[in-house]
């Protein structure tokens, strides 16, 4: 390998990580979100609003943040197969 | 046929199935029995790492435990589905980049230290037989309460089943018998669970039939969640769906507990150790994906189960009279998990906060070892009572078991879920043995102890040390130490202030050094179990004003994980940088692909 070569696969892993870590760090925010502070810190006021029969918050603590981290995971399962692709590491498919 | 008919049909078409697996799957090579060869696809991988998760505790406990806590008991919910957020997006991808087989491989390599390798093997050896022991009690209880055996014969049988599918077939037996045991496991859950939804609610579906109206009897068409807060407002019970205050857990409490959860269940070694399996880090992300879906299905349905459970408990039983009390009472009642003494005399059963009387119920005998019966017939107990109103002991197991009778299911279906008790026990058993097996052989024995072993012997050491824990994982389950209950604590509090703060540290920041994980590691794990100890053990009467910050023992891991980091960060900063072999490895693990 020369050394402009070298250089390029450098930027390219780089510029990977770095869109990595920003996808990581909007998701784990919205984990964040959804399992703590919608689930426990605002579970009181929430649970004034009444989904049919569940109160909101008390439907999230036991019922929405389970849908929500099984799409945080798929969201990302997705998006780091696009990231992939941009950047020439993916795998077998 | 009846239900024990039934139950050994179903239990032995089962483990027939188990069996053939594992004759279908035996392996010859390290990498078949540490890691199934690395050829798992990741839906395979998803229901496997689902059944290897989902204890008896889950499949048992757990929706009782709800039953009992309310909001409070989203601790569990929360905790341990979100802690596969973090393993997909934090911990998977990367250590199945790193290859290799176990945890402290990863530890040991990373941190080019031996004593960090020693460290994380005594963690994830202590880790895996806390919660084994557990497990291995689990089949014994269904056993004995299902085939009617003795609860020591059940263990010995489950002790024989997973012995000859670890040993003979490793992490490729394992992973396609927990395949297996998903299915079964999933089956004997939601069954019950619709059925009693349809029946209380008219909706099938559990997730939304417990946000449904009642559909008959005194409070048709009233909401369930509004008729179970009103009933507990009337026998003196904070109310279900309230958070925080007067007898519930404080706001800080719950999501220390919560953190502690969701961090110990991303740092578990055997929940780790399943992602080694598939063939690639895009395989791994999508079997973290697919292994969340399958336990959420569970996970969803148990909150359900156990507000269908509480509403039909007291609906059924309070201010009813005893004589008149229903069958499932009547069968449950021999098996001690649910007992009655009439403290006012009325023959009726009244139900209230606190315990009806103190520890678990022991029935009077008489000389000639009959039990002796009360004014209503009740078998008398001999435990103390206490001052309040309750009359009524309910274990919380309860809620799950004899959810079929409940809903006057057919027989076949009681069968299923002693069935689907039996797959959750001894699938998370098979998987935390192996975490055990692999530890010894292969991070002590080859990699420490005598690294020029030979493959076929360090696989002949890895299958005797999967028989040697497998029979001190049953004589733990025959004579259970009494601080079994209190170590579920530790084995997460330990997990969540000893593995992943230095995984993600090993992966996210390459300035991190071998000083600074011995001294991060060293620091959470002393921390965590100290305060454990102290008031598990030291301490046992220390009420909620003791705890530091009003952080329960159960919650003190997100304090100790905290700590983990900030002295890992600190000490790196003060120690010489890692080699640069070091560095160049970071950076691979951060790409996917063989680059």
């Amino acid at each position: 390998m020369n050394e402009q070569a070298k250089e390029e696969q450098g930027t390219n892993s780089s510029a990977y990580w770095r869109a990595n870590l920003r996808i990581l760090g909007v998701l784990l925010c919205l984990w964040f979100g959804s399992g703590c502070v919608l689930s426990i810190f605002f579970v009181e006021p929430l649970n004034e609003i009444q989904l049919a029969g569940f109160p909101l918050g008390f439907w999230f603590a036991q019922q929405g943040t389970i849908y929500v981290f099984i799409v945080l995971i798929l969201v990302y399962a997705l998006m780091m197969d696009r990231l992939d692709r941009k950047h020439g590491v993916g795998e077998d498919r | 046929m009846d239900i024990k008919a039934w139950t050994y049909l179903i239990v032995g078409l089962s483990f027939a199935l188990y069996i053939g697996i594992a004759i279908a799957t035996r392996v010859r090579s390290t990498a078949g029995f540490y890691v199934a060869g690395q050829g798992v696809p990741a839906v395979f991988n998803g229901m496997a790492t689902g059944a290897d998760w989902m204890s008896a505790a889950s499949f048992i406990s757990m929706a009782g435990l709800i039953s009992f806590m309310g909001y409070t008991g989203s601790v569990y919910l929360i905790g341990w589905t979100g802690g596969y957020v973090l393993l997909a997006l934090l911990l998977a991808p990367y250590l199945r980049k790193f290859g290799k087989f176990t945890v402290p491989d990863f530890v040991g390599d990373r941190y080019y230290s031996n004593v960090a390798r020693v460290v994380a093997v005594v963690c994830a050896v202590f880790v895996s037989f806390t919660y084994v022991a557990g497990q291995m009690r689990g089949v014994g209880v269904v056993f004995s309460r299902f085939l009617e055996v003795d609860i020591n014969t059940g263990v010995v049988i489950g002790m024989v089943l997973v012995f000859v599918y670890a040993t003979l077939g490793g992490m490729k037996g394992i992973t396609y018998t927990q395949v297996a045991q998903y299915t079964v496991l999933i089956i004997a859950y939601l069954i019950p669970a619709v059925a009693i939804s349809y029946q209380m609610t008219g909706n099938p579906v559990p997730q939304i039939g417990f946000g449904s109206a009642i559909n008959s009897g005194e409070r048709a068409g009233v909401y369930l969640l509004e008729a179970i807060d009103q009933i507990h407002r009337d026998l003196g019970f904070p109310e279900y769906t309230g958070a925080f205050g007067e007898g519930n857990k404080s706001m800080i409490d719950v999501f220390a507990i919560t953190l502690a959860l969701m961090v110990g269940t991303a740092g578990l070694p055997h929940v780790i150790i399943r992602f080694y399996t598939v063939k690639s880090v895009r395989a791994a992300r999508w079997s973290a994906f697919w292994a969340l879906l399958f336990i959420g299905l569970l996970y969803t349905c148990a909150p359900a189960v156990a507000t269908f459970a509480r509403v039909n408990l007291i609906q059924t039983l309070h201010e009813r009279s005893y004589t008149q009390r229903p069958q499932w009472y009547q069968s449950w009642e021999q098996t001690g998990l649910i007992a009655w003494v009439d403290k006012n005399g009325d023959g009726l059963i009244q139900y209230g906060p606190g315990s009806a009387f103190v520890g678990k119920p022991m029935v009077s005998q008489d000389d000639n070892g009959e039990p002796v019966l009360g004014p209503s017939g009740e078998p008398r107990l001999s435990n103390e009572t206490t001052a309040n109103g309750n009359e009524l002991y309910v274990d919380r197991d309860i809620m799950v078991l004899a959810n079929p009778e409940i809903a006057n299911l057919p027989a076949w279906v009681v069968a299923l879920v002693a069935a689907g008790g039996l797959a959750a026990a001894l699938s998370t058993a098979a998987g935390l043995l192996l975490v055990i097996s692999s530890s010894l052989s292969h991070d002590l024995g080859k990699r420490i102890l005598n690294p020029q072993m030979s493959e076929r012997a360090e696989l002949t050491y890895a299958r005797i040390a999967a028989g040697g824990a497998v029979v001190i994982a049953g004589y733990f389950g025959i004579n259970p130490p009494g601080f079994v209950a209190q170590v579920v604590a530790f084995a997460f509090g330990l997990a969540a202030s000893s593995f992943f703060p230095i995984i993600i540290l090993g992966v996210f920041s390459k300035r991190t050094t071998r000083e600074g994980a011995i001294c991060g590691m060293l620091a959470g794990i002393l921390f965590t179990a100290g305060y454990i100890v102290y008031f598990k053990a030291i301490q046992p009467g220390a009420s909620a004003e003791d705890w530091w910050l009003g952080i329960s023992p159960e919650g003190i891991g997100t304090v100790g994980m905290v700590l983990n980091f900030v002295v890992a960060i600190a000490v790196s900063r003060f120690t010489p940088a890692p080699p640069p072999e070091v560095e160049a490895q970071v950076e691979r693990l951060r790409m996917p692909g063989d680059a």
